[in-house]
């Protein structure tokens, strides 16, 4: 069964965030990774590259199918997690652990829209 | 099922000076062929003679699993038996050994064919005029939006460059949209799978000077007929847009109602699905385009031929031998079929939502999940009892989806057993979940890794022979 972690805060398109500061890591849900099935590509932007909030900022490939990554925030991407370029699979071995890329957030009152663990939850229980 | 596997390539058969062939007498006098176009080296050609190449060939096609072989149920792709007449016609020496090159007044037959088939069609669509360029579904349907791009650049509306596409579409018809530079607008689903009307007029309203087009696929990919078309078509060409068909899924319609009566302008026919041609495997497919009196003149040329004329006479064969009476059994046929399979396997198999389907129908994996057994493996086991795997994850709008198509051809006997196979895998998975986890068992080849195929794709012999030879 999926896991919801607590302090974490999750989008209606299944990503999280861990806000550190004026950082935050962003990646796909356990449940995300579980609806996905064994991931074979992320398609991940560079550093530097600004995201929006509600926008796409890259790809998961699995081999059931491609879905978008939508980022929870805005903000300029400051890192990506290169080790997802050969190991695509971390993100099934442990999404949580795994985050996609660390943002710099310009907009922090955009984390209000998002859920904590136990809405998440429930959010996925109604899908 | 042959599960023994022929693995052989043709070179590896190979011996040097053997020959399977002996050209004619050359009647035509030496022609010097510039040394700039000569081979420096020998073509690599396998040396076989001909009953090595014989079994080489039939052996390789024993590999195959095929209608011919057995129940092949893959949902949205309407893999229906191609009657051996449509080969026996298109075999004819007369139309097989025409050269596309031939002066026209030498090939008034074969150009009456194609007038003969587009009535046919027409009568079938309620639509005006279809050309037969398109080589394939999607083709056809890049070759539709050309038409509709074309139509609206005549009368100067130089901003429609937004297309309509719901959330529920093949992945074709964004595609499609994309190639010929027009920009996609999802519209959402509503949990049947159906149009949200809402939705639509919202973006409609936002965006109607700048939209071109609405695609749609009725039934749609969870094989609902979608009811409010007349209203659909209504907003969108209230707001100077055109409606495109996607003729995917257009067989449990045939003879019961036409997308020209619903009001779509532009629509594609996969002649592979819906007429009996040759389906997978690569095709050759064919993807006429039907458009409503005055939008013929805004036809693009996407080929300076008529596309796949061979396939072209298989559909007409098929038309004309069912004839106008039979025809209509067609859909209804279709339908019966695919309910049939549906109510059977409701109680174990669950049905996301449960009404009457058209064509086909979607299951969201088994009912009971406690076991872990999913979709995957079902699709898997379903081998070892001799079936084609239904279409899987597909649609998106459910986790574990399990696609099935019966097609009109199929007969009850065969439906109950692929229902009582079904059935079995659905308790295979309580009692042995690990048989159906590890499926399949008696092909050729056991469960394939989908991950490391993906990841490290080898496409070609020599990559192969690199990596481990």
């Amino acid at each position: 069964m999926a896991q919801f972690m607590e302090g974490l805060l999750y989008s209606e398109s299944h990503e999280f965030i861990r806000v550190e500061g004026e950082f935050g890591y962003i990646g796909i849900s356990d449940y995300a990774q579980h609806a996905l099935g064994n991931v074979v590509y992320v398609d991940m932007p560079d550093v530097d590259d600004e995201v929006t909030a509600g926008e796409e900022f890259g790809a998961v490939e699995s081999v059931k199918a491609a879905s978008d990554l939508i980022s929870p925030v805005s903000g300029t991407v400051v890192e990506v997690n290169e080790a997802l370029e050969d190991e695509p699979e971390l993100l099934n071995k442990d999404a949580f652990a795994n985050w996609i890329i660390k943002v710099q957030l310009s907009d922090p009152s955009e984390l209000d829209n998002l859920m904590d663990a136990k809405a998440y939850e429930a959010f996925c229980e109604n899908a | 099922m042959n599960n023994r596997l022929y693995g052989n390539l043709i070179f590896e058969l190979s011996k040097e000076g053997r020959k399977g062939y002996s050209l004619p007498k050359n009647n035509f006098g030496n022609y010097e062929i510039p040394a700039s176009m000569q081979r420096t080296e020998e073509a690599k050609l396998p040396e076989c003679d001909e009953l090595t190449v014989v079994r080489h060939y039939t052996n390789l096609s024993n590999n195959n699993f095929g209608v011919d072989t057995g129940f092949y149920p893959l949902g949205s792709c309407t893999m229906k038996y191609n009657p051996k007449i449509n080969e026996e016609m298109a075999a004819q020496p007369q139309f097989q050994n025409l050269h596309p090159q031939q002066p026209a007044d030498t090939v008034k037959g074969a150009l009456a064919l194609v007038k003969l088939l587009e009535q046919s069609l027409c009568e079938l669509t309620g639509l005006a005029h279809f050309t037969f360029k398109p080589y394939a579904g999607a083709h056809g349907e890049l070759t539709g939006l050309m038409t509709i791009d074309n139509y609206h650049r005549s009368r100067g509306d130089m901003q429609r460059k937004k297309v309509i596409v719901p959330d529920s579409a093949h992945g074709t018809n964004p595609a499609s949209a994309a190639v010929c530079g027009l920009e996609i607008i999802e519209v959402k689903s509503l949990a049947d799978g159906t149009v949200d009307f809402d939705d639509l007029q919202r973006l409609v309203s936002l965006e109607g000077a700048n939209i071109a087009a609405m695609m749609m696929t009725n039934p749609n990919t969870l094989g609902l007929f979608e009811t409010r078309i007349p209203e659909i078509a209504k907003l969108i060409h209230d707001c100077g847009g055109l409606m495109y068909y996607d003729g995917a899924n257009l067989n449990p319609m045939l003879g019961a109602c036409r997308p020209g009566d619903m009001g779509f302008d532009v629509m594609h026919i996969n002649l592979h699905k819906t007429f009996s041609t040759p389906h997978g495997g690569g095709g050759p497919g064919s993807g006429p385009v039907g458009v409503r009196e005055g939008l013929q003149e805004f036809f693009p040329v996407v080929s300076p031929y008529y596309g796949n004329y061979g396939v072209m006479m298989r559909a007409y064969a098929y038309i004309l031998s069912l004839g106008r009476e039979h025809v209509k059994e067609v859909g209804p046929l279709a339908v019966l079929n695919a309910n049939y399979i549906k109510e059977s396997l409701k109680d174990v198999y669950e049905l996301p939502i449960d009404t009457i389907c058209c064509h086909e129908f979607v299951f969201d994996g088994l009912k009971d999940k406690s076991t872990g057994v999913t979709t995957m493996d079902v699709a898997k086991r379903l081998l070892d009892y001799g079936y084609h795997a239904p279409t899987i994850y597909f649609p998106l709008l459910f986790h574990e989806s399990l696609m099935v198509e019966p097609t009109e051809n199929e007969s009850k006997e065969t439906l109950d057993g692929f229902i009582a196979v079904m059935r079995q895998i659905a308790e295979e998975a309580k009692t042995n979940p690990d048989l159906v986890k590890s499926a399949p068992h008696t092909t050729p080849i056991g469960r394939v890794d989908d991950v490391l195929a993906a990841k490290h794709p080898v496409t070609t012999w020599k990559v192969l022979k690199n990596e481990i030879l």
